[in-house]
């Protein structure tokens, strides 16, 4: 999640400080140009950079990739350019492969579990960040620290700590008198370490989110809640839990689109296996594509399309209710 | 709410040392003995500590951390030019269908880099840019331009429309408004969008994987990847590597933090 978060962040808080009616002041808002006028133009130029790069490094690429879905692209019809039309064939197959019903409960597990665990042990620790004691600042800024990793370096970290023989968790587990668990190669328990690992990642970016959150809720709002006599917890569910509420919206609906993509920590940990056991959606399209030594890029894309789609409903969840708090 | 109280503090040294423990752990194995590596409980402390892991993994990793370098200041440099003047032409030059535009900028952080890396195989494979670095830093600032050109239009947004009609008033183009008065302000922008730039492209994974996996060339985390499937007994020089991938980030974020703190809120005025 180290790429991705980051850019959430620069989002959120570009939503939260963006347009607001009452920000900014009459001359900042926009004066519509009349058509044609060389002001326009200037500004197309500006763009055009941007513009063509979309075009070439994005359109073309995600164009490229519904193309291979279509079509069956043997390795030889790759290099060749000559593979026949296969219309849905290719996602009848993803749809009727033995995997399918596997990834998708696995995807839907490894979304949920990471980002409920994530978004609470986040907001525990914003609360916690909240009243600035000695240290506070540095403290949370060293909470930053996994998730500036790269990601290869966090997940072959956990892979050794999780390592069955010479782990140092079931060296702690053993110690007290536990038996071994067999992590990364048990079907039973592989799911769960890439799980805890993502969690592991994922906390960072919620607590900033949620923290920057928690900074616009007036203080003054707990100094009159305490003077009337309401405690702790009281304030917790009655104020924080209800102003938040936009700010935890997004951020799980982020957490959503974001775990859904991921690729690299899984890879890293268990590529997918043993088995099919934690193999997500986005770990099977890899593995067709470029995780065995007989690429198979059709079915691949045919479950990165699937991906993609799945991605942005939630995606314009997320922008209509961004809509939503803006015009209230 | 400023609580003055040590149980606090202490409370929070403990759950960073929670957090921040894989971390350790890393440092710790990639200074212990080869010898040590496989003891049935491993060491907590490294009491005996080597630098036989660091030797290893500084003289087979060398290029790659070039490489990544390389890669990294490519995609910083490939992402500001076509960010900065988009932001431009977005915040300031009110560019038409700008709302579209940003929809879209939007929409495609959510693509999954795993169907991006696959459209750029299909590509570079028919014009043999696979396993080179100009394709490698293409597709890598494909996760930061999107990002940039949203952080530069927020903040071009924000500076004084007084600041633009003056240099207009001083008879500056476009052009010139652009390079000397805009650019300038944004300094700050373009520091965060550089910063995260090069991060991204340095701990980049799938892309290297996909398209760069078996050049001369080859990227520090692929590197790092490549050694855990040849020697899986070295761990110490992996670790090693580890710890040597992730002084970048840590340098960066140190000595560039105040800028990126600095960077939405202070405005040209203030300067």
């Amino acid at each position: 999640m180290t790429t991705t978060s980051v850019d959430a962040t620069g989002r959120v808080s570009g939503g939260a400080a963006g347009p607001s009616p009452a920000a900014p002041g009459p001359d900042r808002r926009r004066r519509r140009k009349p058509p044609g006028t060389p002001q326009t133009w200037t500004a197309i130029g500006f763009a055009a950079p941007l513009l063509a790069y979309l075009a070439v490094f994005y359109a073309y690429p995600l164009w490229r990739n519904i193309e291979l879905s279509v079509h069956d692209y043997t390795v030889r019809a790759f290099v060749l350019g000559n593979p026949e039309f296969s219309g849905f064939e290719k996602y009848a197959e993803v749809f009727a492969s033995d995997s399918f019903g596997t990834a998708l409960l696995n995807t839907a597990l490894f979304t949920v579990v990471s980002i409920a665990f994530q978004y609470a042990i986040g907001l525990a620790l914003a609360v916690f960040f909240r009243a600035n004691f000695r240290l506070s600042g540095v403290l949370r800024a060293l909470f930053l620290v996994p998730w500036l990793l790269p990601l290869i370096v966090s997940a072959s970290t956990w892979a050794w700590m999780l390592n069955s023989e010479n782990g140092i968790v079931n060296s702690v587990i053993e110690a007290f008198g536990g038996e071994q668990i067999n992590w990364l190669t048990s079907p039973d328990t592989a799911l769960t370490s890439v799980i805890i690992a993502n969690i592991w990642l994922g906390i960072p970016f919620n607590l900033v989110i949620l923290y920057s959150g928690l900074q616009q809720i007036p203080s003054e709002m707990y100094e009159a809640a305490s003077l009337d006599g309401a405690s702790a917890r009281q304030q917790f569910w009655r104020i924080t839990v209800p102003l938040l509420r936009p700010v935890s919206a997004i951020t799980l609906l982020l957490g959503f689109i974001y775990t859904l993509k991921v690729v690299d920590v899984v890879w890293i940990m268990t590529t997918g296996g043993p088995g099919d056991s934690s193999l997500t959606l986005a770990v099977w399209s890899y593995r067709e594509a470029f995780g065995t030594g007989q690429p198979d890029f059709s079915p691949a894309a045919a479950i990165g399309n699937l991906l993609i789609v799945i991605a942005l409903v939630f995606g314009f969840l997320h922008l209509r209710m961004q809509r939503g708090w803006e015009k209230s | 709410m400023r609580t003055r109280s040590w149980p606090k503090t202490v409370l929070g040294v403990v759950f960073c040392a929670f957090m921040l423990f894989p971390v350790y752990w890393m440092v710790n194995v990639s200074l212990t003995q080869t010898g040590d590596l496989r003891r049935s409980t491993p060491q907590w402390f490294p009491t005996d500590p080597t630098l036989e892991g660091y030797r290893a993994a500084i003289s087979q990793q060398l290029p790659s951390l070039g490489t990544s370098l390389v890669v990294g200041l490519g995609c910083v440099a490939l992402t500001v030019v076509i960010a900065a003047p988009a932001g431009y032409a977005l915040a300031i030059l009110h560019l038409r269908g700008g709302k579209a535009l940003n929809f879209l900028l939007l929409v495609a952080q959510m693509i999954p880099a795993v169907v991006m890396a696959m459209g750029f195989y299909a590509i570079y494979v028919r014009l043999g840019l696979l396993n080179s670095v100009p394709g490698l830093i293409v597709a890598d600032s494909t996760i930061a331009v999107p990002f940039g050109v949203l952080l530069y239009t927020t903040f071009m947004a924000g500076i004084p429309r007084e600041l633009i009609h003056a240099s207009r008033i001083d008879g500056a183009g476009p052009w010139r408004t652009f390079t000397k008065v805009v650019l300038p302000i944004s300094r700050n922008s373009t520091l965060t969008v550089s910063l995260f730039a090069f991060l991204w492209a340095w701990s980049d994974f799938i892309f290297a994987s996909t398209l760069a996996r078996s050049g001369e060339f080859v990227p520090i985390t692929l590197g790092i990847y490549q050694y855990i499937g040849n020697n899986t007994t070295q761990w110490n020089a992996i670790m090693a590597t580890a710890v040597v991938a992730s002084l970048p980030a840590a340098i960066l974020l140190v000595v560039a933090q105040r800028y990126v703190a600095a960077g939405v809120t202070a405005g040209a005025v203030k300067d």
